[in-house]
């Protein structure tokens, strides 16, 4: 008898999202349970870290890490994968780009540390007292600045159809080259279902704030004046946040062609002014209230800015 | 004794005016401070931030985009690009730790080789008066403060 593929999933720095993005596979989990063996997956199975390190090395078909890393245990565990796995993927926004958490690399440790435990308004810790559970590195890292991964799925969190087509491309042996991401290599304007209503030339007289704007629900949010992140960001989700009249923040994160996705992001929407004058510039760039949070949503931890693989 | 400190800095300069003022300089024979690597792009508008941030991640004191004065781009509006997207940036790379000072945008036309000369010495002592860049994040002051 021939014995089913092995496969695990961890989770880094997450919130849970990517976890529940599995689950909702739908009745298609059920396939997935069918064809591969679920050696590994704290938050459904009681499998311990022994269990993983009793494990051939490269015994495991595939890893699915979600998460960034930040902490010394996080980095442990996605070594220890790495070594026993055939293959890796960065399994969401937060493996793949550094995600949410990135955006903690706009602060230190030392500041984070104190905002949550002793500064924030409803804290009362006269004790100084810290969390002792797993000490946080000082920046955030995507999982490729950490171990080497092979493919990366994209999205805040990935939608199904882009995890089962995955997880079949990888059974079957047909998937892409190593290090491609596995979604379609196109912006998201491109299946965006207001696309028609995009004008060929963009220029904006100012931006508005989401939840300031009353949006029309049938044109292109960008032409709105809407901080959309279509023009910049890998297309594969259906466009849901467009479907829900919200803009594009950018959780596909980038296309082939780019390397930085926030400066990339940037260079899409601050080419857009319409003004020509650099007070009239400023003044329409004053409804962009935080540049680095809005472009680097989901990427600022991948950023160009700092390049080191690993370092701790 | 230790080295004195050189910044140093990426230039890009557009095809047709900044990078003709930087010849025009070098002819000339005026002399300025070496720390600008100068970079030849086709036009100001060329420039992605990308490169930017790229350059700054290598490890950049400074970064100059030069490009030919607002009506004169040679591809008509390539230079009101840069200058937007210049904008944008540099509130963004404010909030990631790097000084205003750092990234700088001049518009040279290709007879201007004393205002290179003038730019690039200013923009070396600003940074010289900057110091180094801090390599790990230190950017608490930006959210707290």
């Amino acid at each position: 008898m021939t014995q089913k593929p092995k496969v695990a999933f961890y989770w880094c720095a997450s919130c849970g999202g990517c976890e529940e993005a599995v689950v909702d596979l739908g009745a298609k989990i059920l396939d997935v349970a069918e064809a591969v063996d679920i050696v590994f997956w704290p938050v459904a199975l009681d499998f311990k870290r022994a269990d993983v390190e009793r494990l051939p090395v490269r015994s495991l078909l595939v890893s699915f890490i979600n998460g960034a890393i930040r902490s010394h245990e996080q980095e442990e565990m996605a070594r220890l994968l790495r070594r026993k796995s055939q293959l890796v993927v960065a399994f969401g926004a937060c493996a793949q780009l550094g995600g949410i958490p990135g955006l903690a690399n706009l602060s230190t440790r030392r500041a984070l540390l104190d905002e949550a435990y002793l500064k924030s308004p409803s804290t009362v810790n006269p004790d100084r007292i810290f969390p002792q559970v797993a000490e946080l590195d000082e920046t955030v890292r995507p999982l490729d600045r950490v171990i080497d991964v092979d493919y990366y799925l994209p999205g805040c969190p990935p939608v199904p159809g882009i995890i089962s087509a995955a997880v079949e491309a990888l059974l079957t042996g047909t998937a892409p080259p190593r290090g491609s991401v596995l979604a379609p290599d196109r912006a998201l304007c491109e299946e965006c279902p207001r696309k028609d209503s995009k004008p060929e030339k963009l220029l904006l007289a100012s931006f508005q704030r989401i939840s300031l704007a009353a949006a029309d629900e049938t044109k292109c949010l960008l032409a709105q004046g809407l901080a959309c992140l279509g023009p910049a960001t890998r297309g594969g989700c259906g466009a849901l946040c467009i479907a829900g009249n919200m803009p594009c923040t950018g959780c596909f994160g980038p296309t082939s062609r780019v390397r930085d996705y926030g400066a990339k992001a940037l260079s899409a929407l601050g080419a857009s002014i319409e003004a020509t004058e650099p007070e009239a510039i400023d003044a329409a760039l004053d409804g962009i209230p935080d540049a680095a949070g809005l472009f680097y949503r989901y990427s600022l931890a991948a950023s160009r800015l700092t390049k080191e693989r690993s370092c701790r | 004794m230790p080295e004195a400190y050189e910044p140093k800095i990426v230039a890009f300069f557009c095809n047709w005016c900044t990078y003709l003022a930087a010849d025009l300089a070098g002819t000339s024979r005026l002399k300025y401070a070496p720390n600008a690597r100068v970079i030849r792009v086709m036009c100001s508008g060329r420039v992605d931030p990308q490169f930017v941030m790229e350059a700054f991640g290598d490890g950049a004191d400074g970064v100059l985009i030069g490009g030919c004065h607002p009506g004169d781009c040679h591809y008509q509006e390539g230079n009101y690009k840069a200058l937007r997207r210049f904008h944008l940036l540099k509130r963004m790379v404010k909030q990631m730790g790097i000084e205003e000072e750092r990234l700088r945008l001049e518009w040279i036309s290709a007879s201007e080789g004393d205002r290179v000369r003038a730019v690039i010495d200013d923009m070396v002592a600003r940074l010289k008066e900057l110091g180094p860049r801090r390599r790990a994040p230190s950017r608490e002051e930006v959210l707290v403060g």
